[in-house]
């Protein structure tokens, strides 16, 4: 490797400083002369009518500017926030998409729905007059939880949405399905829920928006991990601005994990009011209002069944899913639960009949999209439960029956029953590297040892495979996605050699400026320091679709890579006529720019000074200036698969789960940056393990009123909650369809590690014979868990 | 947070003027309860009296045999302090399970026990540790000063200045974390002077009580063993989404057996 700070070196992430440091500039830190705050008055209902909505002292309240309502909205032609995926229900019939107002008109729908807008000289005050606003609310019946919203019964979230049923949806094959069922020698079954999360990025949502009356140009400034993608939503369909008069920035983002994909109402309210009030208006979010309105994760409920052979060979599986959608649809919601999901369902394993129906349902809670891993940790814990209650019904090894059933590195590429194919993958050289890592040979001992100290000790596998850089846009299209789903990038040298990267994908924790200015270190020898990464500003890069479902190297670094590619083919015209050799002699080899068998070559620093100072400059042929931009659009999702396997420890006298052990074996194709992996690697991980043991957002059942609205209820991992992870990746599978061979890392952790440690404290708790607990395993519920084991068996 | 306005006085005396200035006058200890409060808009004093700048609410000192902490002690100074390490080594054992640090950096005993979380740690050292309770006006026995959940025998606008605990000759405090908040969803401190066993359990109920059928049993025999059969009454327990009443009844048996244990 030429280049210290190319492909493969763990360079530290290079934005950190600035985050270490508080120098940072997140939206919140942004500050307009003339700004105004927003301050939102919320629903304290699930679902009340707006019988109306008095602002009068309100109004008159110190340093208040404006009182704004859904009313206000309307009569300004205000747009309902789209939805970016249409999903088809098994008959045919378009999913109901009622609309969602940035602000709600004639009904609130869950507890934290905005109803009007306040806007003050401060904060203080907005918040003051907030208390001011009068809503005439008639409280409603509320429908919480999913299951019961769809009991004829349950009161109508929308009137026009009969029965809460959003649509009812299927994949596969069920005809085939029921006959290998027909012949099975055993079904697995099992009933699980995966609960409802808060995403709970560190920085809380803000919207900053402002008004040029001179230019006409709308600016929002907004935690976004899209920039581009809100400006299409909000300006054309919300607030009918044009792009040309719409800029929309993301400075720095303190994390989302999926959360500030959404186009969310306050974007469009400061943005519209800005203008309106002639000011520039901004908001943030207060912690309360992210538990309460930040869209949700996951909320299935499922139940599944797995048939097999004699032998414990898969034969079909079966699953039917209840998903919460929440109030309204947000702005990826439909596309979660069935192409994020159902198409995940063969995971590694050759099962050859897979049959899902999923039905969609609203509800008087919070609107719930994609989080970290968005479908596929609900897939992955779906089948890897059911596998694990297999083989402990079948009797074979947890690891043997998995290795029985593997897609075997030979039949790649594979096409699987639900739609995918995987291009590549060696799912038991994951298997036997794992293995050694948690010395699996000598968990009998390790358990015997527990059990001298009165603990129970368990050992739990999860093999995951996900689908990253959704694509192609084609194919998407045709499965109901309203948007295309490539990446943007442009390379621009400038004149004295140094490089800014216009990229259409954005970071927020993910360290791009780092890895993608690698690429371009390693690509053209040019030192990192001299290689500025530019994102999150539609003013300055080009149309792109950001940063979700680990696609940014994948499908950003491979527009990168196709821009590089322009550019060393324009480098090497200007080359070839610089030093008077054919284009075909030149060779590019560490970066430098060679004629083939002799020692004339050229930096790219060199060509890059001709190519803007072109005195010597091949003018008839090439235009000047060495800026080139590409859109990349993927062949194929990319597939990073891996083999996560935990071991607890449990005290049966309080039910306390402590995770003692966990390696991870992840194959992400090739790795750029190992440190940024790794570190990706390990958030994830805490990620899966925080919805396995801790968090958990529970509404009450008859109100919908949030009971998990602070960390006071809500809890979170932390450090000292986790054990030292055992991290390991192998690159010999890279991916065969993008030029980088990478297949994405971001999500992977959260994926496989809720399965691993529920199969694990299963594990652990099956001398008792327990068969299957629902997330989180809580100290209370691992011990009523315990409790109502040990009676039944000491009635035996 | 609605307005008002901020004193920062220097005596204990001045202190009690202010706060007999307003009814609505509050005084701000660490701030850890009570600014959570005030910026969600629970609570709306005129006047914050910060207790910070005042000598004679701090300081730990050896007295009659036992610790005089201040009011105003913070939570990592007594985990910290080596005179507390030294003379009640389990009081420091608690202070450091509270909270997070930055909880431990700004909460203070006062704040705390004035506060009288059902929940809170300090409490169960205050009746286990036969502690008095100083304020400008008098002084309350431990045992009275919890008077239910979030109250306390505190008149309005009284101080407290100071607690002393009396030296056990072997203690020792076991918590059940809950694992969001870190408060105590069942903490036990059993404590030794002689003859005398005192178990105090904060977390499980309304405000901190004694387990006297516990207490009866450790007196002839303290060993953990002493405790097998003996379990306090759910009934009348705290419930929440963390810990059924049922639950929190077994852990108070789990936690005394292991503070016996650790007492060695
Ligand atoms: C995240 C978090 C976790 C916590 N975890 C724990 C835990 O695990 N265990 C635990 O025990 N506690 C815990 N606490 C509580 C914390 O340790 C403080 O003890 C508590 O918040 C009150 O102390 P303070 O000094 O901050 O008082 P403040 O919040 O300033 O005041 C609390 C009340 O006491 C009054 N007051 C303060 N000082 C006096 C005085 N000298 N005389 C009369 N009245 C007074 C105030 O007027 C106010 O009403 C936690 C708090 C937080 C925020």
């Amino acid at each position: 490797m030429a280049n210290p700070n190319g492909i493969g070196a763990s360079v530290r992430r290079r934005e950190d400083a600035r985050f270490l440091t508080g120098r940072g500039t997140y939206t919140d830190d942004i500050s307009r002369p003339n700004q105004t705050h927003a301050v939102f008055v919320r629903s304290p209902y699930a679902h009340a009518r707006i019988r109306g909505i008095d602002a009068g002292e309100a109004t008159k309240a110190p340093g208040v500017v404006a009182v704004l309502t859904g009313a206000d909205m309307e009569a300004d032609k205000v747009g309902s926030l789209p939805c970016g995926w249409q999903i088809h229900s098994k008959d045919g019939s378009p999913m109901k998409e009622p609309p969602h107002f940035p602000i709600a008109r004639d009904r609130a729908r869950y507890v934290g729905d905005a109803v009007a807008v306040v806007i003050a000289e401060t904060r203080e005050q907005a918040k003051d007059a907030a208390e001011l606003v009068m809503v005439d609310y008639e409280e409603l019946p509320a429908a919480v939880t999913s299951v019961k919203a769809l009991d004829g019964a349950a009161p109508q979230v929308h009137d026009d949405v009969t029965g809460n049923l959003c649509f009812d949806w299927h994949l596969g094959d069920a005809a085939a399905v029921d006959a290998a069922f027909a012949q099975a020698a055993h079904v697995a079954k099992l009933d699980l829920v995966n609960q409802r999360l808060i995403p709970n990025a560190m920085e809380p949502r803000a919207a900053l928006g402002e008004y040029d009356r001179a230019t006409g140009e709308h600016t929002l400034t907004t935690t976004s991990q899209n920039p581009h993608v809100i400006r299409l939503l909000m300006g054309a369909f919300v607030l009918g601005i044009p792009e040309h008069k719409l800029r929309v920035v993301a400075p720095d983002v303190g994390g989302g994990f999926g959360s500030k994909i959404f186009h969310y109402g306050e974007e469009a309210v400061v943005t519209w009011a800005a203008k309106k009030v002639g000011r520039p208006v901004k908001w943030t979010a207060e912690r309360s209002e992210s538990f309460l309105t930040d869209a949700h994760g996951r909320d299935h409920v499922s139940h599944a069944e797995l048939a097999l052979d004699q032998d414990g060979n898969f034969l079909a599986l079966r699953v039917a899913t209840i998903a919460n959608m929440g109030a309204y649809l947000s702005t990826f919601a439909p596309s979660i639960p069935t192409y994020l999901y159902a198409t995940l369902l063969a995971g590694q394993y050759k099962t050859p009949a897979i049959y899902a129906e999923v039905k969609a349902v609203f509800t008087n809670t919070a609107p719930v999209d994609a989080y970290r891993g968005a479908g596929r940790p609900e897939a992955c814990y779906l089948i890897e439960r059911l596998v694990e209650v297999a083989a402990a019904e079948t009797g074979i090894d947890k690891a043997e029956i998995r290795r029985r059933n593997f897609v075997p590195a030979s039949a790649m590429p594979y096409q699987t029953p639900v739609a995918l194919q995987y291009d590549t993958g060696d799912f038991a050289k994951n298997l036997d590297i794992a293995l050694p890592m948690v010395d699996y040979a000598g968990f009998a001992a390790r358990k015997a040892e527990s059990a001298r100290k009165g603990k129970l000790r368990g050992i739990g596998f999860a093999t995951y495979i996900e689908a990253c850089g959704i694509a192609p846009s084609n194919v998407a299209g045709a499965l109901g996605a309203r948007a295309g789903l490539y990446e943007s990038a442009e390379v621009r040298f400038h004149p004295t050699g140094s490089v800014t990267v216009f990229t259409g994908s954005h970071s927020h924790g993910q360290g791009h400026e780092t890895t993608f200015a690698q690429l371009v270190a390693e690509r053209f020898g040019v030192p990192i320091e001299n290689v500025e990464i530019v994102h999150g500003d539609t003013s300055k890069i080009p149309f792109g679709m950001g940063t979700y479902g680990s696609r940014s190297l994948a499908v950003g670094g491979s527009a990168i890579v196709k821009a590089m590619d322009k550019v060393e083919r324009k480098a090497k015209k200007i080359a070839a006529h610089m030093l008077e050799a054919a284009e075909t002699d030149i060779e590019v080899k560490d970066g430098r720019f060679v004629v083939a068998g002799t020692d004339k070559a050229l930096s790219i620093g060199d060509i890059a000074l001709q190519a803007y100072v072109p005195h010597n400059f091949p003018l008839d042929e090439l235009e000047p200036g060495l800026d080139e931009q590409a859109f990349y659009d993927p062949k194929n999702f990319t597939y990073p698969n891996g083999c996560h396997v935990c071991e607890v420890e449990i005290d049966p006298e309080t039910g306390v789960v402590e995770v003692v052990n966990f390696a991870a074996v992840d194959d992400f194709g090739r790795v750029i940056n190992p440190l940024i992996v790794e570190g990706q690697v390990h958030g994830g991980l805490v990620q899966g393990i925080g919805q396995a043991l801790y968090e958990n957002c529970v509404y009450d059942e008859e109100s919908g009123q949030l009971i998990t609205g602070s960390y006071m209820d809500y809890c979170m991992p932390r450090a000292d909650d986790v054990p030292s992870f055992a991290v390991q990746y192998h690159e010999d599978q890279p991916c065969t369809h993008n030029p980088l061979g990478v297949k994405g890392c971001g999500e992977a952790g959260t994926i496989g590690a809720s399965a691993a440690v529920m199969n694990a404290v299963v594990h652990a708790l099956s001398d008792l014979g327990v068969t299957h607990m629902d997330m989180p395993a809580t100290p209370e519920r691992v011990w009523q868990v315990i409790q109502r084991h040990s009676h039944a068996q000491a009635a035996e | 947070m609605y307005e008002f306005t901020y004193h920062r006085p220097t005596s204990l005396a001045d202190a009690a003027a202010m706060l007999g200035r307003s009814e609505e006058a509050k005084l701000l200890g660490g701030g850890q309860t009570l600014l959570p409060t005030l910026k969600q808009r629970l609570a709306r004093p005129s006047d914050l009296i910060d207790l910070g700048q005042i000598a004679e609410l701090k300081g730990i000192r050896e007295e009659g045999g036992g610790l005089m902490i201040g009011a105003f002690t913070r939570h990592a100074e007594v985990a910290h302090s080596d005179l507390v390490r030294r003379v009640i080594p389990s009081l420091a054992d608690l202070a450091e399970g509270i909270g997070d640090r930055q909880v431990r950096n700004m909460g203070t005993l006062g704040g705390s026990i004035c506060n009288a979380d059902p929940s809170a740690d300090y409490p169960s050292a205050v009746v286990a540790l036969k502690a008095t309770v100083k304020t400008d006006r008098r002084e309350i026995a431990g045992d009275d000063f919890f008077t239910g959940m979030f109250e306390t025998a505190l008149e309005p606008g009284e101080i407290v200045t100071s607690v002393t605990f009396q030296k056990p000759d072997k203690a020792a405090y076991a918590k059940f974390r809950n694992p969001a908040s870190r408060y105590a969803i069942v903490g036990v401190f059993v404590a030794r002077f002689g003859s005398e066993v005192r178990v105090a359990v904060t977390g499980a109920g309304p405000s901190v009580f004694r387990a006297t059928d516990m207490e009866t049993a450790l007196a002839g025999n303290i060993s953990p063993d002493a405790l097998n059969g003996i379990k306090v009454a759910a009934d009348g327990l705290n419930a929440d989404i963390h810990a059924s009443a049922e639950y929190r009844a077994h852990l108070v048996t789990v936690m005394a057996k292991r503070a016996v244990v650790a007492c060695g």
